[in-house]
Order: C-alpha cells, then structure tokens, then sequence
C-alpha cells in the first residue's frame, strides 16, 4: 500500500501507540524512510509527548499531598464523632 | 484505611482537574473534594471499573461542575464543540527536526511554552492530552474516565498531538531560530 502524507499524518498518533496493524505500520515505516518532512513530524511529535510526560513540566504544588490527607483525616474524624 | 487507597492516584486526581480548570489552587480544591466524595461514595463503587478509573472521572464530573458554576464553560464550550470527523490534521511541516533535550526542561521558559500550548487546546482535546500523555493512563483507562469509546479518544489524540506539534515545533525547532536557538545561544552553545 503506498500512502501519502496526510494518510500518514492521520495514522501518526496511533504509529506512536504502537496501534496501527503490521501491514499498514510497514507502509507508513516505508513513507518515513522516502518523506524527510513526516519523518521531522513524527520526530517533533514524539519529542514533545516525552517533554510533557517529564514531571517538571507538570509539578504537583508543593505540600498538596499532606494538605490531602489532612483534610481527608479530619473528615474521617468527623464522621465517626458524627456518624 | 483509605489513606492508602488513595495514595497512589492523588496525583491523577489532581491532573484530571487542572487538565479542566487550568488552575492550580482550583484543581488542589477539587482534587480534595474528589476524595472527600469518594469517600462517602465508597459503597457505591463497582468492582468491575478500576478504583483509579472511578476517582478521575468523579474529578472530571467535580472539576466540570465547578467550571459551570463559574460560567466558565460557556466559553469553553465554543472551542469544545468540533465535529470528531472533521477539522483538519495538518501538522506543522518541516523539513528536519532536532531533538530537544529532556534537560532543556530545567528552563522554565520552555515548561511555560510547553503549558500554554496545552492550556490553549479546545477542552475535549486537553482532557485526553493530560490523562493519556501527561498521566500516562491507557487508551481504555482514558475512555472508561471520560465514559467515551475507544475511537473518540484516539480521534482526539490524533488532534490534541498535531495541535502540539502545530504550535510547538516551529517554536522548538533550533534550526528555524526558536526560542531553544535562543536558549543555545544564550548558554554559549551549550543547554546551560
């Protein structure tokens, strides 16, 4: 099967997931090898899904866990003074 | 004890509401109000849904809720409407592509790029953007949080990571001048 850019461009999140069935995952390997631009696209892509994965990008506020639990925790206490 | 039931998803909890309220002392709030609803809701908890699955779509309903009392989500609603089967998937194109560094993110100014183009994305995209490629939760586990099918997530995926790479690869992109060139140059050829 030989595919064009945009056939390749709709398939790209799921050539990232590793979804794609092995015959169209060879066409779109194929594309790639002979395509500098959707080999940069792809490239870009899974670049910046590993940048946003990273936990500086996405940091927790700082003492949320234990402002968490303390509020769970007098919850808790009340309910089981006032069940 | 319920503590430790939730330990390991007060992160996911949290993501889940700031991947709809965009703000972190409104998604802290309702991560807390998440858990705290859990907890009176434990009895009502299906076995056959996985716990984590469950809390991060009461944080979803949670944060939802909030932005409509706020009147928020009439204004989000405009970018939230795109037919699925529409719209165009056109990534930005370029000719090569430079990979950057998982060290650049010691810079905030590339961790602010990186958010504001993820705070821009129609809420629908977001939504599936934060639990599937920042949290890291499945395709299922996404759909089953955002009770949608399989499909609708991918079809948004598709969207939200051209969407990124739209905005954010002629920005990141050394070659072309952007903003890490300006990174490099300022370090003196070097990340730092």
């Amino acid at each position: 099967m030989v595919l064009n850019c945009k056939h390749v461009w709709k398939e790209i999140s799921n050539y990232i997931d590793g979804t794609v069935p092995p015959e169209l995952r060879d066409s779109i390997e194929q594309h790639l090898a002979n395509c500098r631009h959707c080999a940069a696209v792809l490239d870009s892509t899974r670049n910046i899904l590993y940048l946003i994965a990273d936990e500086r990008t996405f940091a927790l506020p700082v003492g949320y866990s234990d402002r968490l639990h303390l509020r769970l925790q007098n919850a808790i206490n009340t309910e089981e003074a006032d069940p | 004890m319920f503590h430790e039931l939730v330990r390991p998803y007060e992160k996911s909890v949290y993501f889940a509401a700031y991947s709809i309220l965009q703000n972190e002392h409104d998604a802290e709030d309702v991560a807390q109000e998440t858990v705290l609803k859990a907890l009176r809701s434990l009895h009502t908890f299906r076995a056959e849904s996985k716990f984590s699955t469950w809390l991060v779509s009461i944080a979803l309903n949670e944060a939802r809720g909030r932005l409509r009392h706020e009147r928020l989500i009439q204004f989000d609603s405009v970018d939230a409407i795109p037919d699925e089967d529409s719209g165009d998937f056109t990534p930005a194109v370029i000719s090569d592509w430079r990979e950057v560094p998982l060290e650049a993110l010691e810079r905030k100014e590339l961790r602010d790029m990186l958010r504001k183009a993820i705070r821009g994305l129609p809420a629908m995209y977001r939504e599936v953007l934060v639990l599937r490629d920042v949290q890291d939760l499945s395709i299922a586990e996404t759909a089953a949080a955002l009770g949608v099918n399989d499909g609708v997530v991918k079809t948004r995926l598709l969207r939200a990571r051209l969407m990124m790479q739209k905005v954010l690869a002629p920005q990141l992109n050394i070659g072309r001048g952007g903003l890490l060139g300006m990174f490099k140059r300022r370090a003196g050829g070097s990340w730092f």
